[in-house]
């Protein structure tokens, strides 16, 4: 039952848009899949190879710019720029990779901070070739209706998730997460370990892009303060992953479900909607106070005051 | 055959000079104790060894060919493994893993990893606690798991860094079981520190005494234990009156 779970997930959705869905549901559920890319893409770095990123806006923007600049200047479509920001987002994470991963810890962190504010900033004054804030307008979008943008997005998250796992079953998994656990060890163990970082980086990233290359073409409009903002990308992707569990196959996806929905819904409530930054804040404070695993991490833990006396004696 | 040559090694650490003008010779096949006080630069010579440090003055020589700037993983990829003194397992994966971790290096396939790994921790007595995550293994367990996990990698030497510290003495008698299997059975050369003396004068071949940095004595495990030097080092002068 368990081994089939993933695709009895699949069948459904690929199902959903047939029971006619209004419009919002599906917006709802296309978020939910791109941000499951993205905390997946996340996770591979973050959680299994042990490297927190605060910038993954960076490498989101860079894919939705990507394929924005391609429409806006060679006048493309800017369904380009899904294959193209595969090659730009995989020479950013070398770059990035050689100067920062040989930073360990919280420097690292810090430093990729800094890159995701240096993209913004980059992209609000680069006037000329980006527009600046004016952002950049796809004049018409391929599709009025939903249902290809869905489908679309649900190949590349189940593309994703597929890669996760290979990855995760191999070698290079093994080495992440040697790298996590204890650097020096893994070095003495014959483990490269700046290459395997930047590989994991790289992977990371250019998921990451893919996503914001999906981005552009489905909302059809970005500017600087929508793709390369800290606390809606950066700290939301850091969010989606540690509520539902770093390290874990499923968990972005379950923490992409829970924060769109709640996101959704904190959103709608009267005088506190405007809040739901903090809101967040106060779930993640939670999460790590009491879930540090998160949700799919910890689930035992979780469901243990539910099961009652059962759950105790197992 | 020398596989490994110190030669006139020095390591600082800013003004702290941790080894000064340090040479021996490793042997093919052979068991050598490297002893010494604390803060002798025992560790600071595996470290030089292993490729952690750069030496300041001197070379390292692996067969013949000079070594002394190329990185751990690299190293080990020549072979050369080691242990670490203050154990480092990786955490929370469990011991087989662990293993597999590192019998990647000669393998691409996990099948074989798993094999490789399968098999070193029948010979260090692991195979039973195979499933346990390393973290919640006893120290004495641990230690086993660094010297499988270096094993894993197929080395020529294997640099073994206090593997006995700290364990009781049916531990001791176990691993001194397997340091002496790891050269009878598989012909690995072995470099290890140690500070507990009944076992490095049984199990070792010869021995260098460092002391301050400095290469105080070398030889034999019985010329060793009477050379003046080596017992002024350890037990003062006050031993003599």
């Amino acid at each position: 039952m368990k081994k089939f779970l993933p695709l009895i997930i699949l069948a459904i959705l690929c199902i959903l848009p047939f029971i006619g869905l209004s419009t919002y549901v599906m917006h709802i559920l296309i978020l939910v899949l791109m941000w499951s890319i993205i905390g997946m893409g996340w996770n591979i770095l973050g959680g299994y190879t042990g490297q927190v990123s605060f910038g993954h806006a960076a490498f989101f923007g860079m894919g939705a710019y990507a394929a924005g600049l391609l429409y806006q200047h060679l006048g493309i479509s800017a369904w380009w720029g899904l294959p193209v920001c595969v090659l730009i987002l995989t020479a950013l994470s070398l770059v990035v990779g050689y100067i920062c991963l040989r930073l360990r810890g919280a420097y690292f962190a810090l430093a990729t901070l800094a890159l995701g504010e240096i993209c913004r900033v980059a992209a609000e004054n680069l006037v000329g070739f980006t527009k600046g804030n004016m952002g950049i307008m796809l004049r018409e979008r391929t599709w009025v209706d939903k249902t290809w943008y869905f489908y679309i997005i649900l190949l590349l998250a189940a593309g994703t998730y597929i890669l996760i796992k290979m990855v995760m079953e191999s070698k290079l998994g093994y080495y992440f997460v040697a790298i996590r656990e204890d650097q020096d060890a893994a070095e003495s163990l014959g483990i490269n370990t700046t290459f395997y970082k930047t590989i994991s980086l790289c992977i990371s990233g250019v998921l990451t892009g893919i996503a914001g290359a999906y981005y552009m073409n489905y909302m059809g409009y970005i500017d600087p303060s929508t793709v390369f903002p800290l606390s809606e990308v950066s700290i939301a992707t850091v969010v989606v992953v540690m509520v539902g569990g770093a390290a874990t196959y499923w968990g972005p996806i379950v923490g992409a479900v829970i924060m769109i929905f709640l996101a959704e819904e904190i959103r709608s409530i009267p005088f506190i909607g405007a809040a739901h930054q903090t809101i967040f804040g106060i779930i993640l404070i939670l999460i790590v106070m009491f879930l540090p695993n998160g949700i799919v991490g910890d689930f035992r833990k979780l469901i243990k005051p539910f099961k009652g006396k059962k759950g105790a004696s197992s | 055959m020398s596989l490994i040559e110190v030669r006139n090694v020095s390591k600082q650490f800013g003004g702290l000079a941790a080894l000064t003008d340090v040479s021996f010779v490793l042997n093919k096949g052979e068991i050598l104790g490297l002893i010494g006080p604390n803060g002798a630069g025992k560790t600071t010579m595996f470290n030089v060894i292993n490729g952690f440090y750069p030496p300041t003055k001197g070379d390292v020589l692996l067969k013949g060919e000079k070594v002394s700037n190329l990185k751990p993983h690299v190293l080990c990829k020549l072979g050369v493994a080691r242990t670490f003194q203050v154990v480092k397992p990786l955490q929370r994966m469990s011991t087989l893993d662990n293993v597999i971790a590192s019998a990647f290096i000669r393998t691409k396939s996990k099948a074989q990893a798993e094999e490789i790994s399968m098999e070193v921790l029948k010979f260090t007595n692991l195979y039973d606690d195979r499933n346990v995550i390393s973290k919640s293994l006893p120290l004495g367990r641990r230690k086993r798991l660094e010297i499988a996990r270096a094993l894993a990698t197929k080395p020529e030497i294997i640099l073994l860094d206090e593997s006995f510290a700290g364990l009781n003495p049916t531990e001791i008698n176990e691993q001194v079981e397997i340091v002496n299997k790891i050269r009878t059975e598989r012909g690995i050369t072995i470099l290890i520190i140690e500070h507990h003396m009944r076992v490095i004068m049984s199990i070792s071949d010869r021995i260098v005494v460092l002391s301050y940095g400095l290469k105080i004595a070398e030889g034999t495990p019985l010329e060793i234990g009477r050379n003046p030097v080596v017992i002024e080092a350890y037990l003062g002068e006050a031993h003599n009156a």
